[in-house]
């Protein structure tokens, strides 16, 4: 009981400011929590079909539970909205069941998923061949087109990055300001004036005539946009491999390329893959900036279905179930590579 | 497969027997390519440009607006020119992300110490706020803090009352306008205290030098900050009027009128974005603050420099130098972050500008261009303040 | 000759390592005291606690006839006297050689800059490297910072120097220059407490060599006992890997 009492003296009591911020933190937590967890869970309402039903004072859960499928799918047709779960059930399984494959497996699974996987996943959800309706990607929406977008930009963003932070070390004087100046332009620039240079600007630099695919425009901007970030993230790791690797793969003959293949970047890239997923992470966060060309992802969908005149005032709840997606999302993601992070110490 | 390979072998062989040709040729290839993309680029813009009957130039930039601006920090209305809306916007954008920078500065610091507490509490609250508010999306927190938060302020009717001048309500904050006489007479004052305050801390270091006397500076400077404008408001003859917020009801909408006033998007954006970025400071503080080796506090202490002394001379100088440079970069992301005030209306440049005065003009790829410049110069301009910080503290190495 | 650091009963845990037992240790004033031992054996810990950069729980430790415990005042008063030279040296990298020397004694002896410059480059006469006093510690090499930190803490005039590992973070070829100053200080009077694994230094200097080991004294003797007729045998198997 001693023991108790000089550990709560030592750690929360040690000085008057430590006092002091013990006793207004615990207060503050007193009128915080509490309440939360009220609207949250005890006065919330969970079953209902409207809003009218929602009378008991705290969250109107009815609301997400409603509008669940376009929070979901954004405008996609509901009949259509199994071409969508297919390829993303697929791609979580082999996700889970990949660290039980055996070596051959893994490699072909994996390039298999990040090459003719999303090209076939794309077709799937645009459908227009063998009888399926055509869905035009301005209906795409919700966390779909958040993954969709997200997934895109990433496979993409991260070869370019690479190949940004190998020019930028070049001593080809040429490929190397041009590097530069790529980078800083794209990381000088806020993303919003990007998307807006893709869906107004680009239009007018393309032949008279030619419509390309708002999304397709929208996706090219980002991967752009944050290819110059991972160059950057890809170039500390460049920079961090100690100089007699690069010493060595040259002694036994090795090409540029074949040094940076084989033995540069697999070290370079193992020490920055917290940068990396931070990136990516980012990627994933900055997706709703797609509003300003009125595609409307899980934000924009919930802020679309705020304005419904039968649903007004649920901008909280919608907000908080948000959040709670992406939270858990970036949570996974940041998990994951720290457990790729651990594995790849293991095997070194 | 080996096809391929075989080719690609080849080639290699060619590069390798001929150096010049190897270093010259991936170069070319990339000027041709890039040139090729700007022209055609070029091209499609000019006859898309003048199909539409839009002409190209910045003449359009002394052209009359014909639209208002909600807030400003300059006169402006309807009948000046698309410069001026720039300038508005500009203003705007500058305002926000000072006022940002401001408190994500502070709030960065606090926190970050607060991570490092010895008590369980004050460093759980730190990492939960942190993560809290790292991880939402910065446009969510804007929009949570601007339709949730600031919806919750009552109608203007029923204002919040502060020190009996202030009201606040789902409009905006509105408070007194200052009405100056005599204002550059105090400002010239403000100068005279700010070289007074600097002026008497040189002298007091050099006592201490010379002497070994010490003076309670920090104290002294704080009672010069006060003492001296004040006299110089009396003296001087400089009064302040205000015109207070009056509440009036015009067709039935109650409204208040005179004064001055902030507006909820400038809140909403404020809060927003200084409390997402002050939670990476924290992060850049804390990794300064254990950076600093064990060993350097030890050997102070050894020396007999209390905690307080440890802390200022050799804990601080030394982390800020691991602190700035990622505290610089983020004070340039938040200055691009403002830019998300177009989600919400805040007239920030991108929204007046690139958005408004677009739409208006259809003049794209100069206002764009102008856009993208302006923070393009932002950036750079930073990155060179930051280049040159680091060279000048730099530790003195071999 | 009164003693002027006394370890009664001494005892120390980390959580529930426990990695000074039962130490009873005395150092007489001008004494020179080498401690050496196989490492994690608590010698670094024990001259730690003298100068409170590390706490006992148990026992009890009086600095010039003052009892080292929580009370600040008196930590302050014990360290002004005790001088301590580091493995690391932890010279202020931000400030010169000269600058760390005075640093101490204008913001805690109260001294003016003129007094303090003239006492630390006396002070860096003595180590022999006075000529290096505008530079920074990034610019010197080890043996030279090291020197330059033993300048730092004899600047502040303690009655008491400790030196934990002052050599082992050095090149061998530097390792010379530093022994000589601590040679030199020890032939000038001063009470020295000094782990290390320089036996050559401790036969040609010390009175006294105290062997820990696994958190006890094991055999502590004047110099020349202790190297020609080691009673444990613990004592004999270090002496025999490390001469």
């Amino acid at each position: 009981m001693n023991k108790t009492l000089t550990y709560i003296k030592t750690k929360f009591f040690s000085s008057p400011v430590d006092a002091f911020l013990t006793i207004s933190i615990s207060y503050l937590i007193y009128i915080t929590i509490p309440p939360l967890i009220d609207w949250m869970f005890i006065k919330a309402t969970f079953a209902g079909e409207s809003k009218k039903e929602c009378v008991a004072g705290g969250a109107c859960w009815i609301f997400v539970k409603t509008w669940f499928n376009r929070f979901l799918y954004g405008m996609y047709p509901n009949e259509e909205v199994w071409r969508i779960n297919l390829p993303f059930v697929f791609l979580v399984v082999s996700i889970v069941a990949y660290r039980f494959l055996n070596e051959k497996l893994k490699k072909h699974l994996f390039l298999f998923l990040t090459i003719p996987f999303p090209i076939l996943a794309l077709m799937l959800f645009s459908g227009g061949f063998l009888g399926l309706e055509q869905v035009d990607t301005r209906e795409w929406g919700g966390l779909f087109l958040t993954l969709v977008i997200s997934i895109f930009a990433i496979i993409f963003c991260f070869p370019l990055g690479v190949l940004l932070a190998m020019g930028r070390r070049s001593n080809l004087p040429v490929i190397r300001y041009f590097s530069i100046g790529f980078i800083e332009f794209w990381r000088g620039v806020p993303l919003i004036t990007v998307l807006f240079m893709a869906g107004v600007m680009f239009p007018l630099l393309l032949p008279s005539g030619t419509n390309m695919d708002k999304l397709v425009r929208v996706i090219i901007a980002i991967t752009l946009f944050e290819a110059a970030y991972m160059a950057e993230v890809v170039r500390g790791g460049l920079q961090a491999v100690g100089r007699g690797q690069y010493d060595a793969s040259k002694a036994i003959g090795m090409g540029y390329w074949k040094s940076h293949i084989f033995i540069i970047l697999p070290q370079a890239l193992k020490l920055v893959i917290p940068g990396i997923a931070n990136t990516f992470i980012a990627l994933f966060k900055d997706t709703p900036l797609v509003f300003v060309v009125g595609l409307l992802e899980i934000l924009g969908m919930v802020n679309l279905a705020k304005t419904n005149p039968a649903w007004l005032g649920m901008a909280t709840e919608g907000y908080v179930f948000v959040a709670l997606v992406y939270w858990i999302f970036c949570f996974a993601m940041s998990r994951y590579s720290l457990s790729i992070e651990r594995k790849l110490k293991t095997t070194n | 497969m080996s096809f391929f390979q075989n080719h690609l072998e080849k080639i290699d062989q060619f590069l390798n027997d001929h150096p010049k040709v190897k270093f010259l040729l991936p170069q070319a290839i990339l000027i041709v390519l890039v040139v090729s993309i700007i022209s055609y680029f070029s091209f499609n813009a000019s006859s898309n440009l003048s199909a539409r009957g839009i002409n190209t130039g910045f003449g359009f930039l002394s052209n009359k607006a014909s639209f208002d601006i909600q807030f400003s920090l300059i006169e402006f209305d309807s009948s000046m020119s698309y410069g001026r809306a720039y300038l508005v916007g500009l203003l705007n954008t500058i305002l926000v992300s000072v006022i940002g920078i401001l408190f994500a500065t502070i709030l960065g610091f606090v926190f970050g110490i607060l991570r490092l507490s010895s008590n369980p509490l004050a460093s759980g609250l730190a990492t939960c706020y942190i993560e809290l508010f790292r991880n939402i999306s910065l446009l969510l927190q804007i929009f949570f803090w601007y339709f949730t938060v600031l919806r919750l302020l009552p109608q203007a009717e029923n204002s919040i009352v502060l020190f009996d001048v202030i009201y606040a309500n789902i409009k905006g904050i509105y408070f007194p306008k200052f009405i100056w006489t005599n204002l550059n007479l105090f400002i010239y004052g403000l100068i005279f205290t700010f070289i007074a305050i600097y002026l008497f801390n040189s002298y007091a270091n050099r006592l201490r030098e010379n002497t070994g006397k010490t003076l309670p500076q920090f104290l002294i400077s704080i009672i010069i900050l006060i003492i001296l404008p004040t006299l110089v408001f009396f003296i001087f003859g400089v009064e302040v009027d205000f015109a207070h917020p009056k509440l009036e009801t015009r067709m039935g909408i109650a409204n208040f009128i005179g004064g001055s006033s902030i507006i909820p998007e400038f809140l909403a954006l404020a809060f927003a974005l200084s409390l997402y970025t002050s939670t990476f400071i924290a992060e850049n503080v804390r990794a300064g603050i254990l950076g600093i080796d064990k060993g350097q506090k030890e050997a102070a202490a050894s020396i007999g420099l209390t905690n307080t002394q440890v802390l200022r001379l050799i804990v601080i100088p030394q982390a800020l130098r691991i602190i700035i440079p990622p505290t610089t970069n983020q004070y340039l992301n938040l200055t691009k972050n403002s830019s998300l005030a177009a989600a919400i209306a805040y007239p920030d440049i991108v929204l007046v500008f690139a958005g408004t005065a677009l739409m208006q003009t259809g003049r794209a790829i100069e206002i764009v261009t102008i856009t993208m410049l302006t923070y393009l110069t932002l950036s750079i301009t930073i990155s060179v303040f930051m280049n040159w910080y680091n060279k000048k503290v730099s530790l003195t190495e071999r | 000759m009164s003693a002027i650091i006394q370890l009664k009963d001494v005892n120390k845990w980390y959580g529930d390592f426990h990695v000074l037992k039962d130490i009873n240790f005395e150092v007489s004033e001008k004494e020179k005291v080498v401690i050496c031992g196989p490492s994690g054996s608590g010698k670094s810990t024990l001259i730690r606690c003298i100068n409170r950069l590390e706490e006992h729980q148990k026992g009890e430790i009086v600095v010039d006839g003052m009892t080292l415990d929580e009370n600040t005042k008196n930590i302050s008063a014990i360290r002004s006297e005790v001088g301590m030279v580091f493995q690391q040296f932890n010279l202020f990298p931000h400030l010169s050689i000269l600058e760390n020397c005075t640093l101490a004694q204008i913001w805690v002896k109260k001294k003016t800059k003129k007094e303090s410059e003239t006492l630390a480059m006396e002070y860096l006469n003595k180590v022999q490297i006075s000529d290096q006093s505008h530079k920074f510690p990034g610019q010197l090499s080890g043996g030279q910072q090291q020197r330059a930190a033993i300048a730092r803490a004899l600047c502040m005039e303690p009655k008491i120097m400790l030196f934990d590992e002052p050599t082992s973070a050095l090149d061998p070829e530097m390792i010379k220059e530093v022994l000589d100053v601590m040679v030199d200080l020890a032939k000038g009077g001063m009470t020295m407490c000094v782990v290390t694994h320089e036996m050559g230094f401790a036969k040609e200097v010390a009175d006294r060599v105290v062997f820990m080991d696994e958190g006890n004294i094991v055999e502590a003797k004047k110099t020349k006992d202790f190297f020609e007729n080691p009673e444990n045998d613990r004592t004999k198997l270090f002496l025999s890997q490390i001469l």
